[in-house]
């Protein structure tokens, strides 16, 4: 077996040091009745040849973004990633290292944070960020359960356009962390009033911005009613390219920042690994979740990196730790640094410029169909469509036709007679104009 | 304060450290921050200049972001420079108990960018996705059958959001049957992630001792069940590298307080192949697929932690769902009709699809026969590291050991050096050091996992460093492993100031009073 070092006889003399007869007799502590004596009923090893074979039979059975025009966004966003990115991820020294409990050997990984930390905080206008979590979703959950320490509160509002995969996932910690959710009603218009609902056993607003449906809203007055009411403002960002034009939730007057970096640096990958973002206020730097890197100086007096305030963290405090995350999204937030800092100021702010010109072209392009409507006012990347009737049929039939044409309203809030007709739309800078033609008259095929 | 801590608050400036005139040496680069290389305007990404463009009135962002201008071949530099300053499994021995740190096949690397598999969206209709679902389908089916549990979940994004999945099920099953019930027992080896999930469930902890053969007290945990435990939470094998060999009785015993057996997997490549936790009345367990299964730890993450789970639980488990019919493979995103007990959701999207491509095509590349193999490497190659350094150093338990050894510092007593220092002068030896200072129920510990990936001439070249450095410090040369390391990209670091005052980012000097 091409991984395992160890021959034969090397097997043999090493029993030998131990003075053990078989490699059986070093398992003699599991009980007889449940020690398996032969292989399982499984297939048995591969070489390179039929693995690889193997997988990309399964891989050929999809139709990826690369081979159809795709404008899926609702949370995951198919950016380009410059090829510097993953030939630097992929340097053994850094996929390979473990989280860096040795400072002085994982001085690389400790930077690449530092550096990250940095970004995140400067594009969310936050004062502070962690190293990582596992995803926007966790990281929304996270955030409310830290609103809840800061306050003492344990009630959360939850805007009815934040993705309804972040609110359920809040929902599931809610449960059974003993906290309360509410959670508003889909609101595709960005019409609800949730200052309204703030009182003072609120322990925070949870909003998304831009919303599920695209819409780019102005959060500060909602911010200071908050503070008004002794509640924190959790602003959710699931594009991080936006960040790029968009006013950022630090500007609003966010209390807690919480985001999806996927968008930098980082593949769909159907899902996952991405990356959740968080940035807060640094007077709440003690309730934050996960690692954290500082500066400091070694022994020779030169500046260095070391993991920092630990006694937040469960290898110290256990059960009385701010969160139970360990492992978190080290080389996805390193490909996001790295993106990132090859875009610098100049490119990031133009990426996003792109961004929101080309889904103003399609917006325009697919108003012209009849029937269908743009419902977003102010968007940045993303829109949703009132299709006139049903939008996962016709999405279906769209994918048929090799376009994968968006997310229906319907795959994320099925059940809801009044989400079915919707249809939300992303284009990002690796949308053609010829992909637009093939979804538009797709649309207009397929709508009749 | 903690042994860590503790030994961490001897940081010593070193006045005398020799310097270079660049701050280079040799093959080790400095290179400064990003942000202190900006050069406004550069940028290291050619994009066309949009139209104008605006559907944002007044919401865009006024003034700079801040963020630093560099070129490609600045970017490419600075990464490479910090990459070296890194050490990795690629490099050499990384002994880190408990953490599994095994090759990383770079074939799973190849074929986890496959654009089949890399430039999926989740959302997309899942009639264009069925390969992908396959795929899960299939690497579920391996899981289970290695494990010998009949149900999983495979949405936990790693080891601790694994632990949380099969603790909320536990609860959910425990509501479902009426029961209050909100104490969990906790061997006192126990990794912090299991305390801290058990808290984040809203449950209580109670520490269970262990016997003075390192194994859970039987007696004292009888002792401890009650109508009110919810579960009990171990690790087989357990943090002292050690199988718990009255496992059966402990699981009957928990069952016939009516609470669940959680089962911590970080441990599984110890038994791959070889024993199933099925067959050990083990209720849920997670495995890291970044353990045992070879994905890449990245520097700490992106990890996977799928969960498996006993019939008695399998309603609870988390959306998504994946089912299969005749019309092919599905997700099920939502509850559907009562009886719906699942948990409900615990992430974005439904997993972590590139560490399932990577686990998959190391599980098909070893089999039935390689993944017997490598445990068996595993254990092997432990015990080598027990039977050749039991003498010199401590060894906390006799053998045979599992897929770890534990020693304590009880040999460096009266040396002056502390396990922080051994493991020091270890980093200037070339090697990662273990994990010390874990598990806390020994004093100083050393825990050394070694792997089925390190060959025989490799623990033998560790073998002898580490038998020298003991000799160095019976010798009386104290003062050699206080100033360890001295080799290594950065000398010890001062923790205790970087936690006092926290510098978290990188901000701009403040300008020079003129």
């Amino acid at each position: 077996m091409r991984y395992l070092p160890l021959t034969g006889a090397d097997r043999s003399a090493m029993l030998a040091a131990i003075g053990a007869d078989s490699v059986a007799a070093l398992f003699r502590d599991v009980p007889r009745a449940a020690a398996l004596d032969g292989l399982l009923e499984l297939p048995r090893a591969m070489g390179e040849i039929e693995v690889e074979r193997a997988l990309e039979r399964l891989a050929a059975k999809n139709l990826p973004a690369s081979t159809a025009p795709s404008f899926l966004g609702c949370g995951v966003y198919r950016h380009h990633v410059p090829a510097a990115v993953d030939h630097l991820i992929q340097r053994g020294e850094f996929l390979t290292s473990y989280t860096p409990y040795q400072p002085e050997v994982s001085q690389g990984t400790l930077q690449s944070m530092f550096e990250f930390q940095t970004q995140v905080a400067l594009i969310t206008g936050m004062e502070v960020a962690n190293a990582s979590m596992y995803d926007g979703a966790t990281a929304c959950a996270e955030a409310v359960m830290m609103a809840n320490r800061l306050t003492r509160r344990r009630r959360a509002i939850l805007a009815g356009d934040l993705h309804p995969h972040y609110r359920e996932t809040t929902e599931t910690y809610a449960r059974f962390g003993g906290f309360e959710i509410v959670a508003r009603e889909p609101d595709p218009a960005a019409a609800d009033d949730l200052a309204a609902l703030v009182d003072d056993g609120t322990s925070c607003v949870v909003v998304q911005n831009p919303g599920c449906f695209g819409e780019v809203r102005d959060f500060s007055a909602l911010a200071a009613a908050c503070h008004r009411a002794g509640a924190l403002l959790v602003v959710v960002v699931t594009e991080t390219v936006s960040l790029g034009l968009v006013k950022p939730p630090g500007e609003m007057g966010a209390d807690i920042v919480a985001g999806e970096g996927q968008s930098l640096g980082n593949a769909l990958a159907f899902g996952g690994p991405h990356l959740g973002l968080f940035a807060a206020r640094e007077k709440f730097v003690r309730q934050m979740p996960g690692r954290l890197v500082g500066a400091t100086v070694d022994a020779a007096g030169r500046r260095g990196f070391v993991l920092t305030l630990a006694t937040r963290e469960q290898h110290i405090r256990r059960e009385k730790a701010t969160s139970n995350i360990c492992t978190n999204s080290g080389l996805c937030a390193l490909a996001f640094t790295i993106h990132l800092a090859l875009l610098g100021e100049v490119g990031f702010a133009r990426l996003a410029r792109l961004n929101h010109a080309q889904a103003v072209r399609l917006a325009d392009r697919l108003t012209a169909l009849p029937g269908v409507s743009v419902l977003t006012d102010r968007f940045f990347n993303e829109f949703t469509l009132r299709l006139g009737r049903p939008a996962a049929p016709v999405v279906e039939a769209l994918a048929q036709r090799g376009v994968l044409a968006g997310v229906p309203a319907s795959r994320l809030w099925p059940g809801r007679p009044e989400l079915a007709d919707l249809l939300i739309l992303a284009a990002t800078e690796t949308n053609t104009e010829e992909d637009m033609t093939a979804l538009a008259e797709g649309l207009r095929e397929v709508l009749g | 304060m903690s042994e860590w801590s503790k030994a961490l608050s001897g940081f010593a400036p070193d006045a005398a450290a020799e310097q270079t005139l660049s701050g280079n040496y040799g093959l080790q680069l400095e290179d400064p921050l990003l942000f202190e290389q900006d050069a406004p305007g550069r940028t290291g990404v050619d994009l066309p200049e949009p139209a104008a463009a605006d559907r944002l009135g007044a919401l865009r962002r006024e003034g700079a972001i801040g963020l630093p201008g560099l070129s490609e071949p600045q970017v490419v530099r600075h990464f490479m420079r910090a990459s070296q300053k890194n050490y990795g499994i690629d490099m050499g021995l990384y002994p880190l108990g408990s953490c599994t740190m095994k090759h990383n096949p770079r074939l799973n690397e190849k074929l986890a960018r496959l654009p089949g598999f890399a430039d999926i969206h989740p959302l997309q209709p899942q009639s264009t996705v069925q390969g992908a679902l396959e795929l899960i389908d299939v690497l579920a089916g391996w899981l289970k059958a290695l494990t010998g549990m009949p149900a999983i979940a495979m949405s936990p994004a790693a080891g601790a959001h694994g632990e949380l999945c099969g603790m909320m099920c536990i609860a959910a099953a425990l509501e479902a049957r009426g029961e209050q019930r909100r104490r969990v027992l906790v061997p006192e080896s126990a990794h912090g992630t299991n305390p801290a999930t058990a808290a984040t469930c809203g449950l209580g902890v109670d520490a269970i001792p262990a016997n003075e053969r390192g194994r859970i007290d039987l007696a004292a945990l009888k002792a401890k069940l009650g109508p009110d435990v919810a579960a009990i939470m171990l690790t087989n094998p357990n943090t002292c590298g050690l199988f718990e060999d009255e496992i059966l009785a402990i699981a009957e015993a928990v069952h016939a307080a009516g609470a669940y057996v959680y089962c911590d997997g970080a441990n599984f490549n110890a038994l791959i192949g070889r024993v199933r936790p099925g067959d050990l009345g083990i209720d849920a367990m997670h495995l890291n697929l970044h353990k045992t299964f070879s994905t890449p730890h990245g520097g700490g993450g992106p990890g996977s932690g799928p969960v498996v789970l006993a019939a008695s639980l399998a309603g609870f488990a988390p959306l998504p769902w994946l089912v299969h019919d005749q019309s092919g493979f599905r997700l099920i995103e939502q509850a559907e009709g009562p009886p719906a007990q699942t948990i409900g959701r615990l992430k974005g999207n439904h997993g972590q699809m590139g560490m399932f491509v990577r686990a998959l095509a190391y599980i098909m590349s070893h089999g039935a026969d390689g993944l017997r193999q490598l445990s068996g490497d595993a254990v092997l190659n432990a015990n080598y590291l027990l039977a050749r350094l039991g003498d010199a150093l401590t060894a906390s338990y006799p053998g045979p050991c599992m897929h770890e050894v534990l020693f304590d510092d009880r040999f460096l007593r009266d040396t002056g050096v502390t396990t922080l220092d051994f493991a020091k002068a270890l980093t200037d030896e070339g090697f990662h050091p273990m994990t010390m200072y874990f598990p806390l129920v020994v004093h100083g510990a050393l825990l050394m996992e070694p792997t089925e990936s390190e060959s025989r001439a490799s623990l033998d070249r560790f073998i002898e460093v580490v038998l020298g450095l003991v000799a160095r410090a019976k010798t009386g040369d104290g003062a050699a492993f206080h100033a360890a390391p001295r080799f290594t990209p950065r000398r010890r670091l001062d923790e205790t100031a970087a936690a006092r005052k926290p510098v978290l980012r990188w901000r701009k000097a403040p300008a020079a009073a003129v």
